[in-house]
């Protein structure tokens, strides 16, 4: 299988023609449009090991993420980053690729830090495998991590192996009425205290939290935090993570509203911007849907320690992400050459340069 | 050798107090923590600010002179040994914790502030910078983000890669990176993993934001016994099937036990082969709840004794023990070699009887501490290397055990770093293809290789010459390389 693989890529390689890698094709909204011929991940699919006690799970780039999580859900056990689905059937792969994460980030931790190693095919198509499946490992650079986020632009991931952690035992999630303002200073202010906080948003006037742990320590944070319990908490954060939500979906088709993601200092206060905003990840995350131009809205992240990505909407020419920095656009150009001399995989997805 | 025109040219760059090159003045960088590896730099600089590592790197890419940044010293892998000809850039001076915001829970310092006086600063906010290497009292921020230090908490708490939001770094032409960001992540490529445990080779950092976090409300640790370090073994993977994550779950067998006890007086019981420590923490309720699940659990793994500390006194008396292993230890012999190698978990059985075996093959006996919560074996070799050979025999035997560590599926280093010590292990562990492209990253970042030149990644005909003498298996390892 994996040679079939190899051989597609080689010829690639070979001619300079390009691939676009795809798993389930759930997040194909994101990032820049590519160009090329579609290399499916699909059949690098199943589940290769898989020890709870171990804590660490490793599967082929093309499994469904449904599967996973079904098969760690039977043992009490969870991909903490909740990956977003977004509606799609997401594999594994799509998700390092993407290095997305849902609402239990902040708390628990990002895609890139569950990740302890990966097989791979570079894009002159060469199988390549760095870190392993133990949890401690500072042998070589951290390459897998570098992969998580790169949008499979510096090559095709065959295999992951992530950490993998314990499901909590009690969930329960709150209501607060409470202006901008005020639910940034508590979602701050909380995180600073030993509280089970696993998620946190605000949106039209309504700040959510969710706690999770030990039954105890749930009970206990509820009844310091107060508020009012909130309405099927699962279906709320599964939709927020998943965009299923009307305020991710407002955009008419026809409308020059484009939908953005402001990521920056937790902080940070209410961002001026004119349109309504959704605010997650203890405040490190601002959504918005707005016609307001590009240097607007990079800046105004900039301005606040962070960076802005166009997540949805008609392109743009300098691409859905920050532009970097010369000296680090220059590294960033350095690194593909490298691991893909020739370009072909995922052209432009990143950044329009390569 | 650096040449007068060169060191009189670094000296127009700092004050004179900050350029050291009397031979007396050498001595205390010839080594760092691993003091088996030694070698007198031929110069130490040791800026005061920012603009001058900049001029300093400038200067020496100019020069092709080669540069090895250091922080304390306290590393166990020769990653900061001096290099004949190279600058040894000590990052000691830049000790500034520069701001301390509460309210987003991060500091940002510079790279030679210790990783203890992190938290020491953010106690009166009730926060805390959760990496604790054991030498956190000495042990500094650069050093720790360059190793990608870990410590007893990590499996809860993560490494320092999973404690950082945003460097400061320099390229050796003197260019600056601004990586990471105060959000949660940046756009493009995770180079803050990347830099995270480069050991020096990629870049000098001079300034490191970091995430704190709330100090837990109450810690408290279990103490089990076991007659059979098999069934300690099994009872750490039934903890954590059990949904504990413990905070430290640290483990010690018959030698290391019997050191400790004898040095420290902890306590701990004699008539054991093995002995866990498992730690919880976090809000008053839940470390109850986890208490008694741990100890139901260890009882169902056959422990023969388990204590809970009850007070803070008897807690800290409980990691006593375990926090003086090492010096313990080094009072059983003139001399210990300490590897640093992680296995699953599951493997510990496998390879703590061929460490036995070995040890007896080699004639040097061996005591192990383990994290075991993160698979992370630390085996003490004794030897005396006053002895002719011994020294030599305990790197073999130390290298054989690094060896082992990949065979099950592990790594040649949990956290101590490759640096000079480990870098024919790399060799078993990754490919020649898979070597290479940890050059090419290298070579992205410093094209002219002067960045702690010789470390961390053996070049290619280093793994022939070794691979001709390791004959594994049967099989020889990088086959495909030219053999002389």
């Amino acid at each position: 299988m994996l040679d079939a693989y190899i051989d597609r890529i080689r010829a690639a390689h070979a001619e300079g023609s390009h691939l676009i890698i795809q798993g389930g094709g759930s997040k194909t909204f994101y990032g820049n449009a590519d160009e090329g011929e579609v290399l499916g991940t699909r059949k690098l699919s199943g589940v290769v090991d898989y020890q709870p006690k171990e804590l660490v799970l490793t599967a082929g780039a093309g499994t469904p993420l449904a599967e996973i999580e079904s098969l760690l859900a039977a043992e009490h056990q969870m991909l903490a980053f909740e990956p977003p689905h977004f509606g799609g059937p997401a594999t594994l792969g799509g998700s390092i690729a993407a290095g997305l994460s849902g609402p239990r980030r902040p708390y628990t931790g990002a895609a890139r830090d569950f990740v302890l190693g990966v097989r791979m095919i570079d894009g002159t198509g060469q199988a390549l495998r760095f870190g392993g499946q133990v949890i401690k490992n500072v042998a070589g650079y951290d390459v897998s991590r570098l992969m998580a986020g790169a949008l499979g632009t510096l090559g095709l991931l065959t295999e992951v192996s992530l950490k993998i952690l314990p499901r909590p035992a009690s969930e329960v999630s709150i209501g607060f009425e409470l202006d901008e303002a005020a639910a940034i200073q508590k979602m701050n202010r909380w995180a600073g205290q030993p509280l089970p906080l696993s998620a946190t948003s605000w949106h039209a006037g309504v700040l959510a939290v969710r706690l999770s742990g030990a039954a105890s320590a749930v009970q206990a944070a509820r009844a310091k935090l107060g508020g009012e319990a909130l309405n099927d908490p699962d279906a709320f954060w599964q939709h927020l993570r998943d965009q299923r939500t009307p305020f991710f979906d407002m955009r008419p088709a026809a409308s020059s509203q484009r939908l953005w993601r402001l990521a920056v200092k937790p902080t940070t206060p209410p961002m001026k911007l004119g349109d309504a905003q959704w605010i997650e990840w203890g405040g490190a995350v601002r959504w918005l849907a707005t016609e307001l131009p590009a240097a607007t809205l990079r800046e105004a992240a900039r301005n606040h320690g962070g960076h802005a990505t166009l997540f949805r909407g008609d392109p743009l020419p300098d691409g859905a992400f920050t532009p970097l920095a010369p000296a680090l656009a220059t590294l960033h150009r350095s690194l593909k050459q490298r691991f893909d001399p020739r370009g072909i995989f995922n052209r432009g997805r990143l950044y329009p340069e390569f | 050798m650096l040449s007068p025109t060169f060191l009189s040219r670094l000296r127009r760059l700092l004050p004179p107090h900050c350029v050291l090159n009397e031979r007396e003045d050498l001595m205390p960088f010839e080594s760092d923590g691993l003091s088996a590896y030694r070698n007198v730099p031929d110069v130490v600089a040791l800026p005061e600010n920012e603009a001058q590592v900049a001029a300093i790197l400038q200067l020496c890419h100019a020069n092709k002179v080669a540069v090895v940044a250091r922080g304390a010293g306290t590393g166990l892998a020769a990653g900061a040994l001096p290099i004949d000809g190279a600058v040894l850039l000590v990052l000691s001076k830049l000790n500034q914790i520069k701001v301390l915001d509460p309210l987003a829970r991060t500091a940002t310092v510079q790279p030679g502030v210790r990783n203890l006086a992190i938290s020491e600063a953010a106690a009166v906010h009730g926060l805390y910078y959760a990496p604790d290497p054991s030498s956190q009292i000495a042990c500094s921020i650069g050093g720790n983000v360059a190793e990608n230090s870990g410590g007893v908490h990590c499996l809860k708490y993560g490494l320092t890669v999973h404690n950082i939001l945003q460097l400061r770094a320099w390229t050796i032409d003197g260019q600056l990176l601004e990586i990471g960001s105060e959000a949660l992540d940046s756009s493009g490529y995770d180079l803050l993993a990347l830099l995270t445990g480069s050991e020096g080779m990629l870049a000098v950092i001079t300034e490191v934001t970091v995430k704190l976090l709330p100090r837990p409300e109450r810690a408290q640790v279990v103490l089990a016994a076991f007659d059979d370090v098999a069934k300690a073994g099994a009872a750490v993977g039934n903890i954590i099937a059990a949904g504990v994550i413990p905070a430290g779950l640290e483990m010690m067998d018959r030698l290391a036990i019997q050191a400790a006890e004898a040095f420290v007086h902890a306590g701990y019981p004699l008539d054991c082969e093995a002995l866990l420590l498992c730690e919880v923490d976090g809000i008053n309720e839940e470390v109850s709840d986890d208490i008694f699940t741990v100890r139901r659990v260890l009882a169902d793994s056959g422990a023969t004794e388990i204590r809970t500390a009850d007070s803070e006194e008897q807690r800290l008396r409980f990691w006593a023990g375990r926090k003086a292993a090492f010096p313990a230890v080094g009072r059983l012999a003139p001399d210990y070699y300490c590897m640093d190698g992680t296995i699953p978990r599951g493997q510990l059985p496998h390879v703590l009887r061929r460490i036995s075996e070995m040890s007896a093959e080699y004639g040097l006996p061996v005591a192990n501490v383990f994290h075991a919560g993160d698979g992370n074996l630390h085996p003490l070799i004794l030897f005396d290397a006053s002895q002719p050979e011994e020294l030599h025999r305990a790197e073999t035997f130390g290298g054989r055990i690094l060896e082992l560590c990949v065979d099950v599926g592990g790594t040649i280093t949990g956290e101590h770093g490759v640096g000079l010590e480990k870098i024919n292990q790399m060799c078993a562990q990754f490919t020649s293809p898979e070597l290479t492209r940890f050059h090419d990253v290298k070579a992205a970042f410093d094209p002219d290789r002067l960045l702690n030149p010789g470390k961390a990644v053996p070049e290619l005909h280093r793994c022939a010459e070794w691979g001709a003498m390791h004959i594994h298996g049967g099989q020889l390892p990088h086959p495909e390389l030219p053999r002389f």
